[in-house]
This record gives structure tokens, C-alpha cells and sequence, in this order.
């Protein structure tokens, strides 16, 4: 049956990115020979990417569950209650491997897919944020990678419409050859609209609608199944060309359709394409599927059944419909000018039939097939401790204190970056009350009410790479904290986790030491993960990147203006530090950039005072106590006091740093923040922090432009921005484009 | 006031515009998609924000030929108030409602940021409840905003108070480092001749309420809906 096309040999299933193990388990289900379309469809399926077989046991350990949870990890996305009957559908997604071969596309399709997956759900998207790694700014390829990543990121997001409110951005060397571009979407949809992927009824009607297929993108997710090497740009060609205009189309259609009652499942064709959203849901149904391809919607001319059902073409989705509602489905696919066609129904086979041109492409059982899944319990070792740092770091060098703040705010991972955000829409829509740089979280109102959603993202590679459990569990902590420093209810994650190659065992145990550390920080915090994406082998030339298991955090606020920001708002307001500070300087932004060292232990995370004091600051904002509000982060206290300040323009008098070493001004210990009260304020707040046994201590007041306090030195805040704010342009300006 | 909201299949901020319309006039606008042809009786056509139809070409070069636009244009030559924000404004001037031409921003890159801007001409229901010369802050959010028209005719777009809003420094001067986009004479938007037409890039109706932590596009939709009840 399948004359023209290559004999499915070792050699080819080799080639397709299958072992000799996983070729032999093949031929064992089957029975026979795949044919060539057959192995195609076997090997996207049996991917890293698709199949999860290196993570899958480890991903498991996970705590998926809460009261809040109504859809935890295994489908589009995770689905959370926020009351009133009204959800929040969320997932950050990876797109590392086709952002570093076209930068452009890369990013932009990454953010194109992830929409996908939460308005497949039925939500209307509200938010996109996204998590950039890159790599050192000397690197001669930085430049041009973040020009091209944050101008995709742009043009998809700012035309579908959809406002991008926030993210982070670091550099590093780890990330010279493996950039990571990490999307997260957050929509909204009443509790009784979700749709899910499970197919069901036999003899329903399989619709495809949206773009073209096209040859772009075939073996998408075989690339982004193996480590990178000198010659993945010849891979341009696997890299998918997105069209917003189309997404923007599609999401509109899509929710007229779920508003209507003709849907029995959807899912989108994002990876592996027709084959993984064929197979998956029909899979989940316990059914069968036979598409006949003659008429899907092509935009070149002869493609053979392989290369349609492994291509990535963006912007489509697959649709099981109720019987006899095919023609209102078409008329509003037809109002919206986009391609609609019935290509297939569903059996009680169980099998994956593909018939063109009248023959039988592919005849293959899905369940035997998807079950057998390889799932591999690779090895792993720990990641040995650091040790501690010796006591004499915490003496401050002989610079001024103003020197050191200045570097320490103007250093890349730590420098506005105003530049990129410039480039995103975060206002459309008229819902969002902050974004970037405003807040510790983003807040986004849902669209006519007062209610908001807090969205952050957070991860500190170098932390993870020092000590992978302590690193994990500091970026769910991070999140959950930032969430809690606006005045939300932190209420669940998505976990996007990006690692090296898990074949060798130093990696695989970095990625388990991250799982453990996020599964002990979920559960202390009551704060499930809900959905997920694994990218693994991000290594080249066999050079890991940081092991960077990047946390999409959100929270739920009862009315949006209760959200606190970052800024300093009135002069004579009493600031205050909340939690316990040791002086931990163990993987400091500080010990980095100041004294030029990448060792020690990352900061000890406490769960308990971690709850306690995110409870208590939580309160104390929705009760209207608290004028500016900032977690304690990268650079310490000093530096969160100067992102107050310069976001506000107010200075600030910090008495209460009298005598301060090293580890006071600039050591990471978690579970603090920063807060600024009206001063009639204070004691209530200090009152009440006693009675929660928080640690509450009075650093000084907000006044001036200037930071004062410490000796003789005045540090201007107008300095400060200006280094903060010039870093980034000058960087970016200074390259040949 | 009745008003009329013009929807392409890549608007994206129409959403934003009925709101403020809806706060101020206290009446929903009509929604009307592009490829009706008959416009209900409105006081106001909004024709806003997005991508009309991908912009994959120049920005409303597609959208300024839908039938809708036809409608839009007779109902303008008829005197209706029309209001062109941000692709709205790109829309209408290819639609030659306004002179000149919007292109690519001076930087090559899309801007989302809140700017300033001098009120230059008050002598319209647009502009009425503001002072002729008062510096007020919009966002603005688009990639091809640089607004050109040749010396001559900015010069006699100045004479005739057809410049309704210029880009100036957060003081109130004139200074092209302040301007987002690189448009001539730091136009940020432009009257027809009649002024019953405005066009500009920044956008009003995201500076309505205190939840957009800005008032100052209010007075705009507040002196349309008296200018027009």
C-alpha cells in the first residue's frame, strides 16, 4: 500500500530519532513492518516531546490536587476555580529550540501555541507573559537573539490582542547556544464552558479548521527531542511561520462555536501536529479515528499523508462536532473567513486509519501504540552540596555604598527592562491595573468585573544549579510570595521545566532534585501545579544550560484595586521590613556581580515562615494598610528599596540600616518583603504582626530623592535610574543589526 | 449621543472604546461589523484600534477599501463626527478622511508606553472640554504611528488648527527625543478641515477611570456626549 514511499527500516526510524529498542517495540505491536507514514506517526509520538518518557515518573510525584483545582495537568492546560462560577485557564510552554534558530518566528509561534492551548479550553485569553533566558551579553549572538525573540513576542501577542503584562528576562553564559523562550497565557471561562479533548460518539464528525496545512514544521518535535549541535541551523526549515491575524480569527470563531452547544471536543494541532491531536483525542476517548485527507485544507500542492500529518503548521484546531450541526459550525467558521473541513469520523476501531488518494496510509491500533510510550526511569545523581561561604564575605568593600548599589541595579539580569516591555501591548483590552515593573506580579481585571488575577513568573537558575531541590523550591516560594506581595490568594502553578540532556545523570539528577524541591514547596503552600511542559536536551555541543525550572504563578484578588505596587506613593511613609534577615550572601546577585564569585549554598527556604509571612502581608493589603508593597529578590534589601524609590521617585531614610554589613544590605534570605504604611499605620501593622509572630522591623521613612541614612552618603535615586534604565538600551544599541 | 463602533476581524481595542463611550454617554454603541454596508443614524462613528485585517501591508490600506468604509466616508461628508484611534486612524487617513500618511515608527519598533501631549486645537466637540495648550497623558501602543505629511502641509495644517494633539516632553516642550514614533511636527493627531473628523495614534480610552490610573482621555468622550446629546 504504500508503493512510492521509503521501506520503514532501523536505519530510517534512526533517523526519525527512535532506538533500535523503541524500532523493535514497534514492529512488536504492529505485527509487521510500520509503513513510512506509520513510523512518521510512531516516532513524534514516541519523542521526548510528545511522550514525556524521561520525566513522566518523576513528574507524577507531583501534588496536582486542591479544592481549587478543576483540571490539574493532562490536558490544554490547567483549569483553577476562582468563584462566582468563573474560571482561570493557564500554561507556560517552551519554545527554546526554534527561537535560537529564527529567533522571530521562534518566539512568535511560542506564544501562538500556548494561546492555542488555553482558548481550546474555552477560555478568552486576558494575559501572556513570558520567562526569556539569554545568553552572556558579550556573546556575539545575544543581540540579534533578543532583538528577534521580543519582536516576535510582540507582533503575535499585540495583534491577536491579547496584552502581555510581564515576565523576566536573565543572562548568562549557560544560555550562549540554547536560549530559552518560555510563554505563558492565562484566559477566563465560566466553569459550566470548558471543553476538553476526550473524543466520543462513534460516527461523529472530525472537523478541521483554521489555516493551511503546509510542509513547515515537519518533525518539530523530533528537533526539539535532541541536543543542539553546530549545524541545527540548517533546522531553519522545521521552524513554523506564525500568522496572528489568523490566531485572532480563530479565537473568536472558536468561542462563537463554544458558546453555541455543537462541540463534543477540541483540542489544537500544536506538536506533531494532526498526529498528536488525531491520536490524543480519540486516544482519550477509547476510540478509533479515520481521517481521509483528500480534503483538508493544503497550501502547497502534492503532499503525501507523512508529511500532512507531521506537519506543524500554526494556527489549527481539530474539533469533534455533534452530529448534524456541521452547517453551524461552517457558517461561523465562514463569518470569519477561515478554512473549515470535515476530514474524518470517529470508529470503534481503536485504530488510527489515514486513507488519500484511495489507499490506506496508515492502519495502526492507538492505544497499544500510545501505551507503549517508552517511559524511562533514567539514572540519576545528586547534585553535591556547596559549601558555606566563609564569614568575612559579609565585610563590605572599600567603595562607596553608592558605587555598589549602582552596579548592582544597573547589572543586565538586574537592569530595567523597559526596552522590551515598550515592545508589548499591555494595555489592550483596558483591563490591566499593572504590569511589568509596577508590581511584583502582574494584575489583570477579568473583562466587566472587578475581580483580577495576579500572574507572575520566577525561577533563579543559579540557585537551582547550586542546589537543585533548595532551587525548585525557592521558585515556587518566589512565586507564591510575589503573588502574595500584591494582596493575592497565590492559587496554582504551571511549571515549565528546561533542562540539559537527561541521558547523562548529573542532568536527569538536577531535574529530579528541581521536581522534589517544587513538589515540598507545592504542598507547604497549598499551591498545585496544574499544568506543565518538560524541555529537555536544551544543551549544545554538549554544554547544559542552568537548570532553569521556571514557575507561571497565579493568584486571585477580590477587587483589583486593592492591588498594591512597588512604587513609593507619599512622603513621611513608614517603611518596613517583614521577615527575618540572616545576611545569606551563598549565590548572591551581589557575590556576582560585586565581588565576582559564583559559589556558596542558595538561600535556605523556610515553608512555614514562607506561609506565615505571606499570609500576614497578604492581609494587611486587603485590609488597606499598605501604600507600596515588594518582595525581597535578587540583590537584597538595599536593591528592593531602590526599586521602590526609583519607581516611585521618592527617596527613602533608612536609619535602621545604621552599621549594616554585607549581608544585611544585600543578602538573600526569603520569605520578606519591603512595605511602606501611612505612618498613623505603623503600629497597628507592627501590633498585628506581633500577634501573627511575624517579624516585622522599621527601616526608616520615605523622603527626598535620595537614599540616606548610612554615614555621610546620599545615593540620588535620579543616579540610580538612570544606570538602571541605560543598561539595556545602550546594550542593545550598541549592536550592528 | 448615538455612536457606532466599526469592528474589522483584527480589531482588538473596540472593546475598550465601547466601554468609554458607554461610561461617558451612559447608551451601548452600536457594534457594526465591516462588511455590512448601511450604518445605523449615529452622532459618532469610532472606528478603533488593532489589526484590521493582519496589517500585513501597510496598516489600513486593506480595511480603508471594506465596504463599511464607503458608508463611513458619505456619513463624514455628511458632517457625522468620526473618530479614527491608533489603526482607526491609519484606516481613515488611507481612507482619505484625513491628509497624509502613517508609516513604520522612526525606531522600527512597536511602542506601548504612556507619552505627552499638548492639546493644540479646542475648537472641536473632541477637544472642547479641554484647554487649548493643556499637557495631558495618553498610552500609546502601535508599530506604525510615524505620522508624515511634507513641510508645506504640516505648515498648513498648523495655520488652519487642523493639529489636534503634539508629542512633548513630560514639561510640556517641544522636543522630538519625547516623540514615540518620529511623525512630523510631533503630530500625534489631526483634524479634517471641517473637524468633524479626528484622527491619532495615542489612545484616549485607555485613560478613562481610576482603575487605568488616568482620567486625562475622559474629557474627550465627556465633551463628545455633550456636544452630541
Amino acid at each position: 500500500m504504500t508503493a512510492q514511499q521509503p521501506e520503514a527500516t532501523l536505519e530510517l526510524a534512526r533517523e526519525f530519532g527512535l532506538s533500535a529498542e523503541e524500532y523493535e517495540n514497534a514492529l512488536k505491536i504492529l505485527g509487521r513492518k510500520p509503513t513510512f507514514t506509520e513510523l512518521g506517526i510512531i516516532s513524534v509520538m514516541w519523542s521526548e516531546h510528545c511522550s514525556y518518557k524521561s520525566s513522566k515518573v518523576w513528574l507524577t510525584t507531583l501534588p496536582t490536587d486542591g479544592p481549587q483545582v478543576i483540571c490539574g495537568p493532562g490536558e490544554n492546560a490547567g483549569v483553577v476555580d476562582i468563584g462566582d462560577g468563573d474560571t482561570v485557564i493557564f500554561k507556560m510552554e517552551s519554545h527554546n529550540h526554534p527561537s535560537y534558530i529564527e529567533p522571530y518566528q521562534g518566539a512568535a509561534t511560542g506564544v501562538g501555541g500556548i494561546l492555542r492551548d488555553v482558548f481550546t479550553m474555552g477560555a478568552r485569553p486576558i494575559a501572556n507573559m513570558n520567562a526569556l533566558r539569554f545568553g552572556s551579553p558579550d556573546h556575539p549572538k545575544t543581540r540579534h537573539l533578543v532583538s528577534g525573540v521580543v519582536s516576535g513576542i510582540g507582533g503575535y501577542g499585540n495583534c491577536v490582542g491579547v496584552p502581555t503584562v510581564g515576565g523576566e528576562t536573565n543572562f548568562h553564559p549557560a544560555y550562549n547556544g540554547n536560549i530559552l523562550v518560555n510563554a505563558m497565557t492565562v484566559g477566563v471561562a465560566k466553569a459550566d464552558k470548558i471543553f476538553y479533548s476526550a473524543a466520543a460518539g462513534v460516527g461523529n464528525p472530525v472537523v478541521y479548521v483554521g489555516s493551511k496545512t503546509g510542509r513547515d514544521g515537519i518533525h518539530g518535535a523530533t528537533m526539539a527531542s535532541a541536543e543542539f549541535t553546530e549545524d541545527s541551523e540548517e533546522k531553519r526549515p522545521t521552524v513554523q511561520v506564525g500568522d496572528p491575524f489568523t490566531e485572532k480569527l480563530l479565537i473568536e470563531a472558536c468561542l462563537e462555536l463554544m458558546a453555541t452547544d455543537a462541540i463534543v471536543a477540541i483540542q489544537d494541532m500544536g506538536a506533531a501536529g494532526l498526529t498528536s491531536s488525531s491520536v490524543e483525542m480519540a486516544g482519550k476517548g477509547g476510540l478509533g479515528i479515520e481521517l481521509v485527507l483528500d480534503n483538508l485544507p493544503m497550501r502547497e500542492e502534492g503532499m503525501t499523508p507523512y508529511e500532512i500529518m507531521l506537519s506543524e503548521s500554526q494556527e489549527r484546531m481539530l474539533i469533534i462536532l455533534k452530529p448534524g450541526r456541521e452547517e453551524v459550525a461552517r457558517a461561523i467558521f465562514d463569518k470569519w473567513e477561515l478554512d473549515f473541513a470535515i476530514i474524518g469520523t470517529l470508529t470503534e476501531t481503536g485504530n488510527l486509519v489515514i486513507k488519500m488518494h484511495g489507499e490506506t496510509w496508515c492502519d495502526m491500533p492507538i492505544a497499544p501504540v500510545s501505551n507503549a510510550a517508552p517511559v524511562y526511569e533514567r539514572p540519576w545523581e545528586p547534585t553535591p552540596p556547596q559549601p558555606a561561604l566563609e564569614d568575612s564575605v559579609r565585610e563590605l568593600p572599600a567603595q562607596p555604598l553608592g558605587d555598589i548599589l549602582e552596579k548592582l541595579v544597573s547589572c543586565p539580569d538586574q537592569a530595567s527592562k523597559r526596552w522590551i516591555w515598550e515592545q508589548y501591548d499591555s494595555l489592550v483590552n483596558g483591563d490591566t491595573r499593572f504590569m511589568s515593573g509596577q508590581a511584583d506580579a502582574a494584575v489583570v481585571r477579568l473583562p466587566g468585573q472587578t475581580k483580577a488575577v495576579a500572574i507572575t513568573t520566577d525561577c533563579t537558575p543559579r540557585y537551582c544549579l547550586a542546589d537543585p531541590v533548595r532551587g525548585g523550591a525557592q521558585a515556587v516560594a518566589e512565586a507564591w510570595r510575589n503573588l502574595s506581595a500584591v494582596g493575592a490568594l497565590p492559587l496554582a502553578i504551571t511549571d515549565n521545566m528546561n533542562f540539559g540532556n537527561p541521558e547523562k545523570p548529573r542532568i536527569m539528577g538536577q531535574f529530579v532534585g528541581a521536581i522534589q524541591g517544587i513538589g515540598e514547596a507545592c504542598r507547604a503552600l497549598d499551591f498545585p501545579v496544574v499544568s506543565g511542559n518538560v524541555s529537555l536536551y536544551n544543551e549544545t555541543n554538549g554544554e547544559a544550560i542552568l537548570p532553569t525550572p521556571a514557575i507561571g504563578g497565579v493568584g486571585i484578588m477580590p477587587d483589583a484595586m486593592m492591588a498594591v505596587g512597588i512604587a513609593f506613593k507619599n512622603e513621611g511613609d513608614t517603611i518596613l521590613l517583614v521577615g527575618e534577615t540572616k545576611g545569606h550572601l551563598g549565590q548572591s546577585l551581589y557575590l556576582r556581580e560585586i565581588l565576582g564569585r559564583e559559589d556558596g549554598p542558595p538561600p535556605p527556604v523556610d515553608l512555614t515562615v514562607e506561609r506565615r509571612n505571606g499570609d500576614f502581608v497578604r492581609q494587611i493589603i486587603r485590609d488597606g494598610l499598605v501604600v507600596s508593597s515588594h518582595d525581597i529578590q535578587d540583590g537584597g534589601l538595599l536593591v528592593t528599596v531602590a526599586e521602590m524609590a526609583m519607581a516611585g521617585g521618592i527617596g527613602a531614610n533608612l536609619a535602621g540600616l545604621d552599621g549594616a554589613d554585607a549581608g544585611i544590605l544585600f543578602g538573600e534570605d526569603q520569605a520578606r518583603y519591603v512595605l511602606a504604611v501611612r505612618p498613623e499605620n505603623a503600629a497597628t501593622v507592627q501590633e498585628r504582626a506581633k500577634a501573627a509572630g511575624v517579624p516585622v522591623t522599621v527601616l526608616g521613612k520615605t523622603n527626598g530623592t535620595a537614599l540616606t541614612g548610612r554615614g555621610p552618603e546620599a545615593i540620588s535615586i535620579d543616579r540610580l535610574r538612570k544606570a538602571n534604565e541605560a543598561w539595556l538600551p545602550g546594550y542593545m544599541a550598541a549592536g550592528v543589526e | 449621543m448615538k455612536a457606532a463602533v466599526i469592528v474589522f476581524p483584527g480589531s482588538n481595542r473596540e472593546r475598550d472604546a465601547v466601554a468609554a463611550l458607554e461610561a461617558a454617554s451612559g447608551t451601548k454603541p452600536h457594534l457594526v461589523w465591516h462588511r455590512d454596508t448601511e450604518l445605523p443614524k449615529v452622532d459618532l462613528i469610532l472606528v478603533p484600534g488593532g489589526f484590521s485585517y493582519g496589517d500585513y501591508l501597510r496598516s489600513g490600506a486593506m480595511a480603508a477599501h471594506s465596504p463599511i468604509m464607503r458608508e463611513v466616508k458619505a456619513r463624514a461628508d455628511q458632517g457625522v463626527r468620526v473618530l479614527g484611534i491608533c489603526n482607526g486612524f491609519q484606516i481613515i487617513t488611507e481612507a482619505g478622511l484625513l491628509p497624509g500618511a502613517l508609516m513604520r515608527n522612526a525606531a522600527l519598533k512597536f511602542v506601548c508606553r504612556t507619552v505627552h501631549l499638548r492639546v493644540e486645537n479646542t475648537d472641536s466637540p473632541f477637544t472642547a472640554k479641554y484647554r487649548k495648550g493643556q499637557i495631558v497623558r495618553y498610552p500609546v501602543a502601535h508599530g506604525d504611528g510615524n505620522y508624515w505629511a511634507d513641510a508645506e502641509s504640516v505648515k498648513r495644517l498648523d495655520g488652519e488648527g487642523q493639529i489636534a494633539f503634539r508629542y512633548v516632553s513630560d514639561d510640556g516642550r517641544d522636543d522630538p527625543l519625547w516623540n514615540p514614533n518620529g511623525s512630523a511636527g510631533n503630530i500625534a493627531g489631526i483634524f479634517n478641515a471641517k473637524k468633524n473628523v479626528l484622527g491619532l495614534m495615542p489612545h484616549p480610552e485607555d485613560a478613562v477611570s481610576a482603575f487605568h490610573g488616568n482620567t486625562d482621555g475622559k474629557p474627550m468622550f465627556d465633551g463628545l456626549v455633550e456636544a452630541l446629546s
